[in-house]
């Protein structure tokens, strides 16, 4: 019975390991964003639809605001169109949209066509911003709080389920 | 046998468009050898975060393009290697380096295989020894419950 225990052990002591390695491990459609807790990069960007009026993060502080980064190009950014459009219907929080490295004539059309939940869209055409954010895909949707801190990060569709559970509770955590 | 003599050709294929591919990511060229030299190797130690196990320099997605433009325009800005690293981390954690730099987060995943090997070392010394002992000091039948059936 002896020579089993020491076998049972290491065994079990492995399969814990690499049940926490496969749960914990970084999904790779939604990795947890390397800003979290840190202040919102600082931005200043031309305004979609505006020419000539530029669009500070500085102008975003002292309430929480949510940042989605989508382009014309990215399919699941029409998924989740429809989404977001009835979040903005609730105006719990203003929607701040970053064309990210697309065509303003595009993206203009885009919100003509299937509506624009975005409060305001800032012109993101070199990707700098989106880099700032640690953007590696759209659509990417993230939570500001009161204190200009990213509390938040969603990358992919955003959801109805993935609004309420992740940024509906962040935004009555506290943050307003 | 068709299949056999098509083989080789299809490699030779298969290395020539891959050559071709990796050779079309990335053409840049700084003026300064030596910047060239750091800028390829720091776009080597990046990972392109789009497509995971590409470097951001052998990677065609658009974010490692803007990745590579941003380690260029900061190596002729005279940062060093270690500030463009920290930039890098900053934004995307450090999942996009290939070696990510020892903390006490990323620390037991260098430890761990060290101290196992170590321990399986110890192991196996132990036993080995053990069992030559039992042979050196044994000069009995065979164990019955031992014994191969």
């Amino acid at each position: 019975m002896n020579r089993f225990i020491v076998p049972v052990v290491v065994f079990l002591g492995l399969a814990a390991v690499l049940f926490v390695g496969v749960k914990h491990s970084p999904d790779k459609n939604n990795m947890a964003s390397a800003l979290l807790g840190k202040p919102a990069p600082a931005f200043e960007l031309p305004v979609l639809g505006d020419p000539g009026r530029k669009l500070s993060s500085r102008e975003l502080a002292g309430k929480p605001w949510v940042l989605n980064v989508w382009g014309t190009w990215c399919v699941e950014c029409r998924v989740e169109h429809e989404a977001l459009l009835q979040i903005a219907a609730q105006k719990r929080v203003p929607i701040v949209g970053l064309s990210y490295k697309d065509d303003d004539a595009a993206a203009t059309e885009w919100l003509r066509q299937l509506g624009n939940p975005y409060n305001v869209v800032a012109v993101d055409k070199e990707g700098r911003t989106a880099i700032d954010y640690g953007v590696y895909g759209a659509p990417e949707t993230f939570f500001v709080d009161a204190g200009g801190r990213v509390q938040y990060r969603h990358a992919g569709a955003m959801t109805q389920e993935v609004w309420e559970r992740e940024f509906l509770a962040r935004l009555a955590g506290g943050a307003q | 046998m068709i299949r056999l003599q098509r083989a080789p050709r299809a490699a030779a294929w298969l290395v020539g468009l891959l050559a071709t591919a990796a050779l079309a990511v990335d053409i840049t060229t700084l003026p300064d050898p030596q910047l060239q030299a750091r800028y390829e190797a720091l776009t080597h130690e990046f990972r392109c975060m789009q497509c995971q196990n590409n470097s951001i320099a052998d990677s065609p997605a658009g974010l490692a393009s803007d990745l590579r433009r941003d380690v260029q325009e900061q190596l002729l800005a005279g940062k060093s290697d270690d500030e463009i690293r920290a930039y890098m981390v900053q934004r995307y954690g450090n999942v996009i380096l290939f070696t990510p730099a020892l903390d006490s987060s990323s620390g037991w995943v260098w430890v761990l295989p060290v101290l196992a090997a170590l321990v399986g070392l110890i192991v196996g010394v132990r036993i080995v020894r053990q069992r030559a002992r039992l042979v050196a000091q044994d000069d009995s039948a065979v164990d019955v419950e031992e014994a191969p059936k």
